[in-house]
Protein backbone atom coordinates (compact mmCIF):
# COMPACT_ATOMS: atom_id res chain seq x y z
CA UNK A 1 0.00 0.00 0.00
CA UNK A 2 1.41 3.31 -0.77
CA UNK A 3 0.24 6.03 1.30
CA UNK A 4 -0.45 9.67 -0.07
CA UNK A 5 1.79 12.26 -0.34
CA UNK A 6 -0.41 14.23 1.71
CA UNK A 7 -1.09 12.09 4.01
CA UNK A 8 2.11 11.21 5.32
CA UNK A 9 2.91 14.54 5.82
CA UNK A 10 0.30 15.33 8.24
CA UNK A 11 1.05 12.18 9.58
CA UNK A 12 4.88 13.22 9.87
CA UNK A 13 3.92 16.62 11.16
CA UNK A 14 1.82 14.83 14.01
CA UNK A 15 4.44 12.64 15.27
CA UNK A 16 7.45 15.56 15.36
CA UNK A 17 5.34 17.98 16.61
CA UNK A 18 4.22 15.30 19.61
CA UNK A 19 7.81 14.18 19.92
CA UNK A 20 8.61 17.94 20.72
CA UNK A 21 5.79 18.75 23.28
CA UNK A 22 6.44 15.51 24.89
CA UNK A 23 9.95 16.35 25.51
CA UNK A 24 8.95 19.96 26.99
CA UNK A 25 6.43 17.90 28.80
CA UNK A 26 8.72 15.71 30.53
CA UNK A 27 11.15 18.90 31.47
CA UNK A 28 7.99 20.76 32.80
CA UNK A 29 6.89 17.78 35.18
CA UNK A 30 10.66 17.42 36.21
CA UNK A 31 11.21 21.22 37.12
CA UNK A 32 7.79 21.79 38.47
CA UNK A 33 7.91 18.89 40.69
CA UNK A 34 10.87 19.71 42.21
CA UNK A 35 10.55 23.55 42.99
CA UNK A 36 7.09 23.19 43.89
CA UNK A 37 8.10 20.64 46.69
CA UNK A 38 11.49 22.02 47.01
CA UNK A 39 10.60 25.51 47.38
CA UNK A 40 8.88 25.39 50.57
CA UNK A 41 12.08 24.56 52.39
CA UNK A 42 14.35 26.77 51.25
CA UNK A 43 14.58 29.36 53.99
CA UNK A 44 17.46 31.31 55.48
CA UNK A 45 17.96 28.50 58.11
CA UNK A 46 18.04 26.38 55.33
CA UNK A 47 20.81 28.06 54.19
CA UNK A 48 22.63 29.07 56.86
CA UNK A 49 22.33 26.43 59.50
CA UNK A 50 25.48 23.04 59.08
CA UNK A 51 23.25 19.72 58.79
CA UNK A 52 22.27 18.08 61.49
CA UNK A 53 21.61 14.55 62.19
CA UNK A 54 22.92 13.06 59.13
CA UNK A 55 21.10 15.87 56.89
CA UNK A 56 17.60 15.01 58.71
CA UNK A 57 17.35 18.31 60.10
CA UNK A 58 19.29 21.47 59.60
CA UNK A 59 20.18 22.71 56.84
CA UNK A 60 23.20 22.39 54.22
CA UNK A 61 25.56 25.66 54.68
CA UNK A 62 28.71 23.40 54.47
CA UNK A 63 27.69 21.74 51.13
CA UNK A 64 27.01 25.39 49.63
CA UNK A 65 30.48 26.57 50.68
CA UNK A 66 32.09 23.09 49.83
CA UNK A 67 30.34 23.66 46.34
CA UNK A 68 31.00 27.12 45.80
CA UNK A 69 35.16 26.25 46.53
CA UNK A 70 35.21 23.03 44.48
CA UNK A 71 33.80 24.99 41.61
CA UNK A 72 36.34 27.68 41.99
CA UNK A 73 38.97 25.42 41.97
CA UNK A 74 38.04 23.31 39.14
CA UNK A 75 37.42 26.83 36.87
CA UNK A 76 40.65 28.54 37.84
CA UNK A 77 42.84 26.10 37.04
CA UNK A 78 40.81 24.44 33.92
CA UNK A 79 40.47 28.14 32.34
CA UNK A 80 43.87 29.22 31.27
CA UNK A 81 44.79 25.47 30.04
CA UNK A 82 41.58 25.37 28.29
CA UNK A 83 41.78 28.83 26.62
CA UNK A 84 45.66 28.55 25.99
CA UNK A 85 44.88 25.13 24.14
CA UNK A 86 42.51 26.83 22.16
CA UNK A 87 44.94 29.73 21.23
CA UNK A 88 47.25 27.56 20.09
CA UNK A 89 44.94 25.22 18.11
CA UNK A 90 43.21 28.64 16.25
CA UNK A 91 46.48 30.52 16.19
CA UNK A 92 49.63 29.20 16.08
CA UNK A 93 49.37 26.05 14.37
CA UNK A 94 47.69 24.68 10.86
CA UNK A 95 46.43 20.97 10.70
CA UNK A 96 49.31 18.48 11.94
CA UNK A 97 49.66 15.14 13.41
CA UNK A 98 50.07 17.23 16.66
CA UNK A 99 46.55 19.14 16.17
CA UNK A 100 44.47 16.12 15.29
CA UNK A 101 46.13 14.23 18.81
CA UNK A 102 45.01 17.09 20.63
CA UNK A 103 41.42 17.57 19.43
CA UNK A 104 41.14 13.59 19.40
CA UNK A 105 41.98 13.83 23.14
CA UNK A 106 39.93 16.40 23.72
CA UNK A 107 37.09 14.44 22.28
CA UNK A 108 37.73 11.39 23.83
CA UNK A 109 38.06 13.01 27.78
CA UNK A 110 34.81 14.77 26.84
CA UNK A 111 33.38 11.26 26.52
CA UNK A 112 34.73 9.50 29.50
CA UNK A 113 31.97 8.51 31.68
CA UNK A 114 32.56 10.81 35.26
CA UNK A 115 32.90 7.50 37.32
CA UNK A 116 35.60 7.00 35.68
CA UNK A 117 37.13 10.31 36.27
CA UNK A 118 36.27 9.52 39.72
CA UNK A 119 37.93 6.23 39.70
CA UNK A 120 40.96 8.34 38.33
CA UNK A 121 41.14 11.23 40.61
CA UNK A 122 40.86 9.04 43.58
CA UNK A 123 43.82 6.72 42.64
CA UNK A 124 45.81 9.74 41.63
CA UNK A 125 44.87 12.79 43.52
CA UNK A 126 43.46 11.22 46.46
CA UNK A 127 45.60 8.40 47.11
CA UNK A 128 49.12 8.35 45.26
CA UNK A 129 49.68 12.41 45.44
CA UNK A 130 48.39 11.89 49.48
CA UNK A 131 46.18 14.81 48.68
CA UNK A 132 43.36 12.68 50.82
CA UNK A 133 39.80 13.71 49.99
CA UNK A 134 39.33 16.98 49.80
CA UNK A 135 38.00 20.17 47.82
CA UNK A 136 41.43 19.90 46.35
CA UNK A 137 41.17 16.78 44.90
CA UNK A 138 37.78 17.23 43.99
CA UNK A 139 38.27 20.16 42.13
CA UNK A 140 41.28 18.75 40.49
CA UNK A 141 39.38 15.77 38.86
CA UNK A 142 36.89 18.73 37.84
CA UNK A 143 39.16 20.61 36.31
CA UNK A 144 40.13 17.77 33.74
CA UNK A 145 36.44 16.89 33.28
CA UNK A 146 35.07 20.35 32.21
CA UNK A 147 39.16 20.54 29.94
CA UNK A 148 37.29 19.48 27.02
CA UNK A 149 34.62 21.80 26.92
CA UNK A 150 36.57 25.08 27.63
CA UNK A 151 38.24 23.94 25.23
CA UNK A 152 35.84 23.55 22.22
CA UNK A 153 34.11 26.67 23.23
CA UNK A 154 36.82 28.63 23.15
CA UNK A 155 38.07 27.20 20.03
CA UNK A 156 34.69 28.01 18.11
CA UNK A 157 34.73 31.70 19.67
CA UNK A 158 38.20 32.84 18.58
CA UNK A 159 37.53 31.13 15.37
CA UNK A 160 34.49 33.09 14.70
CA UNK A 161 36.91 36.15 14.96
CA UNK A 162 37.33 37.43 11.58
CA UNK A 163 40.34 37.50 9.85
CA UNK A 164 40.91 40.92 9.55
CA UNK A 165 41.23 41.37 13.11
CA UNK A 166 44.23 39.93 12.70
CA UNK A 167 45.78 41.27 9.54
CA UNK A 168 45.04 44.88 10.81
CA UNK A 169 47.17 44.03 13.86
CA UNK A 170 49.97 43.03 12.38
CA UNK A 171 49.92 45.36 9.50
CA UNK A 172 50.00 47.88 12.48
CA UNK A 173 53.36 46.06 13.88
CA UNK A 174 51.74 44.25 16.39
CA UNK A 175 53.31 41.06 17.47
CA UNK A 176 51.19 37.68 17.16
CA UNK A 177 51.20 37.77 21.07
CA UNK A 178 49.91 41.11 20.80
CA UNK A 179 47.30 40.97 18.53
CA UNK A 180 46.00 37.66 20.61
CA UNK A 181 45.87 39.77 23.70
CA UNK A 182 44.74 42.73 22.42
CA UNK A 183 42.23 42.10 19.59
CA UNK A 184 41.48 38.47 19.04
CA UNK A 185 40.80 37.61 22.67
CA UNK A 186 38.48 40.64 23.75
CA UNK A 187 35.95 39.91 20.91
CA UNK A 188 35.86 36.00 21.41
CA UNK A 189 35.63 36.38 25.02
CA UNK A 190 31.61 35.91 25.10
CA UNK A 191 31.93 32.77 23.86
CA UNK A 192 35.14 31.69 26.05
CA UNK A 193 32.18 33.10 29.28
CA UNK A 194 29.53 30.82 27.65
CA UNK A 195 31.96 27.12 27.69
CA UNK A 196 32.77 28.58 31.68
CA UNK A 197 29.43 28.78 32.06
CA UNK A 198 28.61 25.49 31.29
CA UNK A 199 31.29 24.51 32.94
CA UNK A 200 30.44 25.85 36.46
CA UNK A 201 26.97 23.91 35.97
CA UNK A 202 28.47 20.84 35.28
CA UNK A 203 31.10 21.02 38.43
CA UNK A 204 27.92 22.03 40.48
CA UNK A 205 25.99 19.12 39.01
CA UNK A 206 28.26 16.84 39.35
CA UNK A 207 28.04 13.34 41.75
CA UNK A 208 30.35 10.64 40.86
CA UNK A 209 33.54 12.01 40.20
CA UNK A 210 32.99 14.13 43.06
CA UNK A 211 32.10 11.91 45.80
CA UNK A 212 34.97 9.20 45.08
CA UNK A 213 37.31 12.67 45.35
CA UNK A 214 36.00 15.36 47.63
CA UNK A 215 34.64 12.80 49.88
CA UNK A 216 31.04 13.15 51.88
CA UNK A 217 32.08 14.94 55.20
CA UNK A 218 29.20 17.38 56.43
CA UNK A 219 31.66 19.52 58.29
CA UNK A 220 32.07 22.86 57.13
CA UNK A 221 35.37 23.08 55.25
CA UNK A 222 38.27 25.01 56.70
CA UNK A 223 40.75 24.74 53.90
CA UNK A 224 41.48 23.34 50.35
CA UNK A 225 42.35 20.11 52.10
CA UNK A 226 39.09 19.38 53.90
CA UNK A 227 36.90 17.65 52.99
CA UNK A 228 33.49 18.14 51.62
CA UNK A 229 29.97 17.08 50.65
CA UNK A 230 28.88 18.85 48.11
CA UNK A 231 25.15 20.04 47.37
CA UNK A 232 24.70 17.47 44.66
CA UNK A 233 26.45 14.45 46.67
CA UNK A 234 24.56 15.79 49.98
CA UNK A 235 21.30 15.71 47.45
CA UNK A 236 22.34 12.06 46.46
CA UNK A 237 22.92 10.76 49.65
CA UNK A 238 19.69 12.14 51.37
CA UNK A 239 17.69 10.61 48.78
CA UNK A 240 19.07 7.29 48.22
CA UNK A 241 19.29 6.58 52.01
CA UNK A 242 15.85 7.86 52.16
CA UNK A 243 16.93 10.46 55.16
CA UNK A 244 15.03 13.19 54.49
CA UNK A 245 12.86 13.75 51.43
CA UNK A 246 12.01 17.04 52.12
CA UNK A 247 15.79 18.60 52.73
CA UNK A 248 16.24 16.20 49.79
CA UNK A 249 13.48 18.52 47.34
CA UNK A 250 15.23 21.55 48.93
CA UNK A 251 18.12 20.97 48.14
CA UNK A 252 17.59 19.72 44.86
CA UNK A 253 15.95 22.58 44.04
CA UNK A 254 18.35 25.08 45.42
CA UNK A 255 20.58 23.11 42.96
CA UNK A 256 18.34 24.08 39.73
CA UNK A 257 18.02 28.03 41.08
CA UNK A 258 21.61 28.00 41.25
CA UNK A 259 22.21 26.48 37.55
CA UNK A 260 19.39 28.99 36.64
CA UNK A 261 21.53 32.06 38.51
CA UNK A 262 24.41 30.66 36.70
CA UNK A 263 23.09 31.18 33.42
CA UNK A 264 21.63 34.87 33.70
CA UNK A 265 24.33 36.55 35.70
CA UNK A 266 27.00 35.27 33.68
CA UNK A 267 25.06 36.33 30.00
CA UNK A 268 24.41 39.70 31.59
CA UNK A 269 27.41 40.00 32.62
CA UNK A 270 29.04 39.16 29.13
CA UNK A 271 26.75 41.55 27.08
CA UNK A 272 27.79 44.70 29.13
CA UNK A 273 31.32 43.50 28.35
CA UNK A 274 30.18 43.29 24.86
CA UNK A 275 28.41 46.53 24.60
CA UNK A 276 31.41 48.24 26.43
CA UNK A 277 33.78 47.50 24.49
CA UNK A 278 32.34 48.46 21.07
CA UNK B 1 64.13 39.76 21.09
CA UNK B 2 61.17 39.87 19.51
CA UNK B 3 61.64 37.04 17.63
CA UNK B 4 62.95 35.25 20.57
CA UNK B 5 59.66 36.31 22.73
CA UNK B 6 57.52 34.75 19.67
CA UNK B 7 59.21 31.60 20.21
CA UNK B 8 59.28 31.28 23.34
CA UNK B 9 55.13 31.79 23.71
CA UNK B 10 54.83 29.99 20.67
CA UNK B 11 56.43 27.16 23.10
CA UNK B 12 54.45 27.68 25.84
CA UNK B 13 51.40 27.10 24.20
CA UNK B 14 52.21 24.41 22.43
CA UNK B 15 52.72 23.09 26.33
CA UNK B 16 49.64 23.77 27.67
CA UNK B 17 47.82 22.51 24.54
CA UNK B 18 49.48 19.11 25.55
CA UNK B 19 47.22 19.01 28.81
CA UNK B 20 44.75 17.29 27.47
CA UNK B 21 47.30 14.65 25.81
CA UNK B 22 48.88 14.30 28.81
CA UNK B 23 46.00 14.20 31.25
CA UNK B 24 44.19 11.51 28.92
CA UNK B 25 47.26 9.11 29.01
CA UNK B 26 48.17 9.97 32.94
CA UNK B 27 44.25 8.74 33.17
CA UNK B 28 44.67 5.59 31.05
CA UNK B 29 47.97 4.56 32.38
CA UNK B 30 46.66 5.02 36.19
CA UNK B 31 43.21 3.02 35.49
CA UNK B 32 45.21 0.01 33.87
CA UNK B 33 48.22 0.05 36.84
CA UNK B 34 45.67 -0.19 38.66
CA UNK B 35 42.87 -2.31 37.62
CA UNK B 36 45.33 -5.04 35.04
CA UNK B 37 47.05 -6.94 38.25
CA UNK B 38 43.64 -8.55 39.29
CA UNK B 39 42.47 -9.26 35.42
CA UNK B 40 45.53 -11.03 34.63
CA UNK B 41 45.06 -13.03 38.34
CA UNK B 42 41.59 -14.02 37.16
CA UNK B 43 42.29 -14.53 33.64
CA UNK B 44 40.53 -12.20 31.00
CA UNK B 45 38.01 -14.62 29.96
CA UNK B 46 36.81 -15.45 33.80
CA UNK B 47 36.57 -12.07 34.34
CA UNK B 48 34.62 -10.58 31.31
CA UNK B 49 32.30 -13.52 30.93
CA UNK B 50 32.51 -15.08 34.15
CA UNK B 51 28.91 -15.27 36.18
CA UNK B 52 29.90 -14.67 39.28
CA UNK B 53 30.58 -11.66 40.91
CA UNK B 54 31.30 -12.17 44.91
CA UNK B 55 34.28 -9.80 46.21
CA UNK B 56 34.07 -11.95 49.65
CA UNK B 57 34.73 -14.75 47.93
CA UNK B 58 36.94 -13.54 45.71
CA UNK B 59 34.97 -14.22 42.69
CA UNK B 60 34.94 -11.48 40.11
CA UNK B 61 32.75 -11.93 37.26
CA UNK B 62 31.24 -8.99 35.65
CA UNK B 63 29.28 -10.34 32.47
CA UNK B 64 26.07 -9.80 34.39
CA UNK B 65 27.06 -5.84 34.66
CA UNK B 66 27.80 -5.94 31.16
CA UNK B 67 24.70 -7.33 29.87
CA UNK B 68 22.82 -4.91 32.26
CA UNK B 69 25.02 -1.82 30.41
CA UNK B 70 23.80 -3.14 27.48
CA UNK B 71 20.52 -3.87 28.30
CA UNK B 72 19.77 -0.34 29.73
CA UNK B 73 21.53 1.41 26.79
CA UNK B 74 19.45 -0.35 23.78
CA UNK B 75 16.72 0.41 25.82
CA UNK B 76 17.24 3.75 26.30
CA UNK B 77 18.40 4.42 22.75
CA UNK B 78 15.11 2.84 21.22
CA UNK B 79 13.02 4.66 23.30
CA UNK B 80 14.82 7.52 22.90
CA UNK B 81 16.91 8.23 19.87
CA UNK B 82 13.47 8.74 17.70
CA UNK B 83 11.94 11.08 20.02
CA UNK B 84 15.53 13.64 19.84
CA UNK B 85 15.84 12.86 15.90
CA UNK B 86 11.83 14.41 15.82
CA UNK B 87 12.92 16.94 17.99
CA UNK B 88 15.72 18.02 15.98
CA UNK B 89 13.42 17.88 12.53
CA UNK B 90 11.04 20.17 14.61
CA UNK B 91 13.30 22.60 15.25
CA UNK B 92 15.39 22.75 12.07
CA UNK B 93 12.11 22.33 9.96
CA UNK B 94 8.72 22.67 11.58
CA UNK B 95 9.05 25.08 14.79
CA UNK B 96 8.28 28.78 14.03
CA UNK B 97 10.67 30.68 14.98
CA UNK B 98 9.10 31.57 18.26
CA UNK B 99 9.01 28.05 19.32
CA UNK B 100 12.64 27.53 18.75
CA UNK B 101 13.90 30.40 20.23
CA UNK B 102 12.14 29.01 23.52
CA UNK B 103 13.16 25.12 22.85
CA UNK B 104 16.51 25.73 22.69
CA UNK B 105 17.22 26.98 25.53
CA UNK B 106 14.45 24.66 27.18
CA UNK B 107 16.52 21.41 25.83
CA UNK B 108 19.79 23.35 27.65
CA UNK B 109 18.33 23.40 30.38
CA UNK B 110 17.85 19.61 30.37
CA UNK B 111 21.05 18.99 29.46
CA UNK B 112 21.82 20.75 33.04
CA UNK B 113 19.33 19.33 35.15
CA UNK B 114 21.98 17.05 37.77
CA UNK B 115 21.77 13.43 36.98
CA UNK B 116 20.81 12.87 40.39
CA UNK B 117 17.41 14.69 39.97
CA UNK B 118 16.75 12.10 37.01
CA UNK B 119 17.09 9.86 39.20
CA UNK B 120 15.02 11.19 42.45
CA UNK B 121 12.39 11.50 39.76
CA UNK B 122 12.52 8.53 38.18
CA UNK B 123 12.00 6.43 42.09
CA UNK B 124 9.46 8.74 42.98
CA UNK B 125 7.21 8.65 39.42
CA UNK B 126 8.51 6.32 37.03
CA UNK B 127 9.51 3.36 39.31
CA UNK B 128 6.02 3.69 41.07
CA UNK B 129 4.31 3.96 37.79
CA UNK B 130 5.63 0.65 36.01
CA UNK B 131 5.22 -0.97 39.95
CA UNK B 132 1.51 -0.39 39.46
CA UNK B 133 1.04 -1.27 36.14
CA UNK B 134 3.67 -3.43 35.03
CA UNK B 135 4.17 -5.96 37.66
CA UNK B 136 7.91 -6.69 39.71
CA UNK B 137 9.65 -4.53 41.60
CA UNK B 138 9.62 -1.64 39.65
CA UNK B 139 13.11 -0.76 40.10
CA UNK B 140 14.04 -2.57 36.01
CA UNK B 141 15.54 -1.63 33.74
CA UNK B 142 12.75 -0.54 32.65
CA UNK B 143 12.91 2.30 34.77
CA UNK B 144 16.20 3.12 33.54
CA UNK B 145 15.90 2.71 29.90
CA UNK B 146 13.52 5.60 30.62
CA UNK B 147 15.33 8.12 32.58
CA UNK B 148 18.37 7.72 30.25
CA UNK B 149 16.01 7.76 27.34
CA UNK B 150 15.68 11.36 28.73
CA UNK B 151 18.85 12.29 29.76
CA UNK B 152 20.41 11.12 26.15
CA UNK B 153 17.89 13.53 24.46
CA UNK B 154 20.07 16.82 24.62
CA UNK B 155 23.36 15.50 23.35
CA UNK B 156 21.37 13.75 20.44
CA UNK B 157 18.98 17.04 19.63
CA UNK B 158 21.95 19.29 19.84
CA UNK B 159 24.39 17.39 17.34
CA UNK B 160 21.98 16.19 14.75
CA UNK B 161 20.41 19.84 15.05
CA UNK B 162 23.37 21.13 13.88
CA UNK B 163 24.27 18.87 11.07
CA UNK B 164 20.77 19.61 9.69
CA UNK B 165 21.42 23.22 9.86
CA UNK B 166 25.02 22.64 8.03
CA UNK B 167 23.00 21.16 4.73
CA UNK B 168 22.71 23.91 2.16
CA UNK B 169 19.42 25.45 1.57
CA UNK B 170 19.29 24.85 -2.20
CA UNK B 171 18.31 21.16 -1.37
CA UNK B 172 14.94 22.02 0.07
CA UNK B 173 14.06 24.64 -2.86
CA UNK B 174 15.18 22.23 -5.34
CA UNK B 175 12.88 19.31 -3.75
CA UNK B 176 9.87 22.19 -3.12
CA UNK B 177 9.88 22.69 -6.85
CA UNK B 178 10.14 19.73 -7.46
CA UNK B 179 7.11 19.52 -6.26
CA UNK B 180 8.07 17.01 -2.16
CA UNK B 181 5.96 17.69 0.32
CA UNK B 182 7.96 18.83 3.36
CA UNK B 183 8.08 15.67 5.18
CA UNK B 184 9.58 13.96 1.51
CA UNK B 185 12.46 16.39 1.38
CA UNK B 186 13.17 15.63 5.19
CA UNK B 187 12.56 11.69 4.60
CA UNK B 188 14.25 11.21 0.72
CA UNK B 189 17.08 14.44 1.15
CA UNK B 190 17.65 15.77 4.19
CA UNK B 191 18.01 12.85 6.28
CA UNK B 192 20.19 10.55 4.53
CA UNK B 193 22.61 14.17 3.56
CA UNK B 194 22.81 14.73 7.33
CA UNK B 195 23.05 10.58 8.16
CA UNK B 196 26.65 10.98 9.71
CA UNK B 197 26.37 13.46 12.09
CA UNK B 198 22.92 11.91 13.14
CA UNK B 199 24.39 8.64 13.70
CA UNK B 200 27.97 10.31 15.43
CA UNK B 201 25.20 11.99 17.56
CA UNK B 202 23.80 8.66 18.34
CA UNK B 203 26.65 7.14 19.22
CA UNK B 204 28.03 10.00 21.62
CA UNK B 205 23.81 9.39 23.23
CA UNK B 206 24.73 5.78 23.51
CA UNK B 207 28.08 6.86 24.89
CA UNK B 208 26.54 9.18 27.71
CA UNK B 209 24.14 6.24 28.76
CA UNK B 210 26.16 4.07 28.94
CA UNK B 211 29.04 6.23 31.29
CA UNK B 212 25.94 7.25 33.47
CA UNK B 213 26.00 6.15 37.08
CA UNK B 214 24.16 8.15 39.43
CA UNK B 215 20.68 8.13 38.06
CA UNK B 216 21.27 4.70 37.37
CA UNK B 217 22.18 3.44 40.59
CA UNK B 218 18.56 5.01 42.21
CA UNK B 219 16.40 3.58 39.48
CA UNK B 220 18.09 0.11 38.34
CA UNK B 221 17.53 -2.19 41.19
CA UNK B 222 21.51 -3.01 41.33
CA UNK B 223 20.95 -6.97 41.98
CA UNK B 224 23.92 -8.83 40.45
CA UNK B 225 22.28 -11.34 38.22
CA UNK B 226 21.46 -11.75 34.64
CA UNK B 227 17.82 -10.02 33.76
CA UNK B 228 15.41 -12.23 32.51
CA UNK B 229 12.55 -9.44 31.36
CA UNK B 230 12.85 -5.68 31.16
CA UNK B 231 10.79 -5.56 34.32
CA UNK B 232 13.80 -7.00 36.69
CA UNK B 233 16.85 -5.29 38.56
CA UNK B 234 20.30 -5.32 37.19
CA UNK B 235 23.54 -3.63 37.56
CA UNK B 236 25.39 -1.64 34.74
CA UNK B 237 29.29 -1.72 34.74
CA UNK B 238 29.18 2.30 35.78
CA UNK B 239 26.80 1.47 39.15
CA UNK B 240 29.19 -1.31 39.90
CA UNK B 241 32.07 0.77 40.55
CA UNK B 242 29.57 3.79 41.95
CA UNK B 243 28.23 0.79 44.83
CA UNK B 244 31.33 -0.50 46.16
CA UNK B 245 34.04 1.92 45.78
CA UNK B 246 32.87 3.79 48.88
CA UNK B 247 34.30 0.70 50.80
CA UNK B 248 36.07 -1.42 49.05
CA UNK B 249 40.06 -2.40 49.61
CA UNK B 250 42.46 -4.62 48.17
CA UNK B 251 41.25 -6.84 45.50
CA UNK B 252 37.81 -5.64 45.69
CA UNK B 253 39.24 -2.46 44.94
CA UNK B 254 41.11 -3.51 41.82
CA UNK B 255 38.51 -5.35 40.56
CA UNK B 256 36.47 -2.26 40.42
CA UNK B 257 38.99 -0.29 38.43
CA UNK B 258 39.14 -3.37 36.18
CA UNK B 259 35.66 -3.02 35.75
CA UNK B 260 36.79 1.00 34.76
CA UNK B 261 39.40 -0.43 32.46
CA UNK B 262 36.28 -2.07 30.54
CA UNK B 263 33.71 0.81 30.60
CA UNK B 264 37.01 2.92 29.28
CA UNK B 265 37.67 0.59 26.19
CA UNK B 266 33.97 0.20 25.51
CA UNK B 267 33.60 4.05 25.60
CA UNK B 268 36.93 4.62 24.04
CA UNK B 269 35.97 2.35 21.05
CA UNK B 270 32.55 4.29 20.82
CA UNK B 271 34.15 8.03 20.67
CA UNK B 272 36.89 6.93 18.18
CA UNK B 273 33.93 5.73 16.02
CA UNK B 274 31.58 8.72 16.28
CA UNK B 275 35.52 10.88 15.27
CA UNK B 276 36.01 8.57 12.60
CA UNK B 277 32.30 8.93 11.31
CA UNK B 278 32.05 12.92 11.16
CA UNK B 279 35.67 13.51 9.97
CA UNK B 280 35.08 10.97 6.80
CA UNK B 281 32.71 13.70 5.47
Amino acid sequence: MKINPRTSQKIAKFVIWSAALLVIAILLAIISDILLKGIPTISWQFLSEIPRNMGRSGGISSSIVGTLLLTVVAVIIATPFGIGTAVYLTEYTRESKITRMIRFSAESLAGIPSIVFGLFGFIFFVTYLQMGWSILSGGLTMAIMILPTIIRTSEEAIRTVPNLYREVGFSLGATKWQTITKTVFPSALPGIANGIILSIGRCVSETAAVILTAGSALRMPTSLFSPTRTMAVHFYILAREGLSTENAYGTAALLLILIFLINVVFNMLVNRFVSKGR
Amino acid sequence: MKKFKENLSERIFLLIALSALSVLALITVFIFIHGLPIITKVGIFNFVFGMKWAPSQGAYGIFPMIVGSVSVTLGAAILGVPVAICCSIFLTEFAPSMLRNIFRPAIQLLAGIPSVVFGFWGVLYIVPLIRNYLGGPGLSILAGSIILAIMILPTIISISEVSLLALPQQYREGAFALGLTHWQTIYYLLLPAAKSGIVAAIILGLGRAIGETMAVIMVLGNAVAIPQSILDPARTLTTNIGIEMGYATGEHQQALFATGIVLFIIIMILNASAQYITRKK
